[in-house]
């Protein structure tokens, strides 16, 4: 009899509810954005998207009900990318020269933009 | 053994031992490459990092070049999808293949407004040449490298674009399996991946919404 298990239906309310609720943030997600709170808007947007992408993971993707090993891939897969941003933006916020580099017209630089420039003609020539 | 062959169900493949197995083994494996999704899309989430850091300015300036009515109506579009989605499944669970088949549609229908409404924000920027890089050729707005906030906003849109589309793709072949009446409650398997992917498209959109059209 294991064969035929019976699926773990949710109740309707659960679906609408928290649809609702989704579409509930968003309007307040937009309204926020528009008072000017300082550096407090990005930590209210980001708590806000964070809040609806769980209750979709938990609630639509039943991560709240199924095996936590699937909930362990899915926070490992935010984990590994928090660190990624987070060391990457601790170095590239705490170095002096990037400052000189950024305030650069990315044309004047890039090669792919000037095929003609010096730069470009060199590094075509060293492949022959 | 030969007869115990014949009473396994039609969709177990032979290396499973039985139905549930199978189920888990499937949910893992798409759990996995929702893994490598968000980790493809993380790519891009730390480009936009990076430079939002750089240019702060810039991306405010260009940030109210974008639409937030049809950035916001899309976001209502594609939660109302993911609602769908999950009702078709739970349509599928309580073996109404007709509602499954109704929901199916209306996610699709929904997909595809939100392509058409995508369309129209792409149209704009492409007349006002807000594009990225050596293509961009707009000249209102103040700050160091605008084309940069729209080189982030392409690839990330247009990415996750790319998914809609994709979708779209899944949910059509879904609704003829449905048809064909290849599931019931007792498998569903396939049904119950395309709304995995299709609940992690909306979560990455509900990201872009507020980093993209809601900046100040």
């Amino acid at each position: 009899m294991s064969e035929h298990s019976t699926p773990h239906v949710l109740p309707l309310r659960v679906y609408l509810g928290i649809g609702a609720i989704l579409l509930i943030f968003t309007i307040i997600t937009v309204i926020a954005a528009q008072i000017d709170l300082g550096f407090l808007n990005i930590v209210i947007a980001l708590a806000i998207a964070t809040t609806k992408a769980l209750l979709v993971a938990f609630f639509f993707m039943h991560l709240y009900y199924d095996n936590k090993l699937l909930f362990l891939i899915f926070a490992s897969s935010i984990f590994f990318l928090t660190v990624l941003i987070s060391l990457t933006m601790f170095d590239t916020l705490r170095r002096g020269d990037i400052y000189e580099i950024r305030d650069i017209n990315i044309e004047q630089d890039a090669i792919i933009y000037d095929e003609s420039s010096s730069v470009g003609a060199d590094t075509s020539g060293t492949n022959h | 053994m030969e007869a115990s062959y014949s009473d396994r169900p039609k969709h177990l493949a032979h290396h499973f031992a039985e139905s549930k197995q199978q189920y888990d083994s499937a949910k893992l494996g798409m759990w996995l490459f929702l893994l490598t999704e968000v980790l493809l899309f993380g790519g891009l989430f730390l480009a936009y990092s990076v430079f939002r850091a750089w240019y702060p300015e810039t991306f405010v300036n260009a940030n109210k070049e974008l639409n937030v009515i049809l950035g916001g109506l899309n976001t209502i579009v594609l939660i109302t999808s993911s609602v769908t989605m999950a009702l078709a499944i739970r349509s599928i669970q309580l073996d109404r293949k007709e509602a499954t088949l109704k929901y199916l549609f209306v996610t699709l229908l929904f997909a595809f407004t939100f392509l058409v409404i995508k369309y129209f924000e792409y149209s704009h920027k492409f007349h006002e040449g807000q594009l990225p890089g050596k293509f961009y050729t707009f000249e209102g707005i103040d700050g160091t490298n605008p084309h940069i906030f729209f080189s982030v906003y392409f690839m990330m849109t247009g990415l996750h674009g790319l998914h809609i589309l994709g979708g779209i793709g899944v949910i059509t072949w879904m609704m003829i399996r449905v048809r064909k009446n290849e599931f019931s409650s007792q498998y569903y398997t396939p049904l119950e991946l395309t709304g995995l992917y299709w609940h992690l498209v909306d979560m990455i959109w509900i990201y872009l919404f507020p980093m993209l059209y809601l900046i100040r």
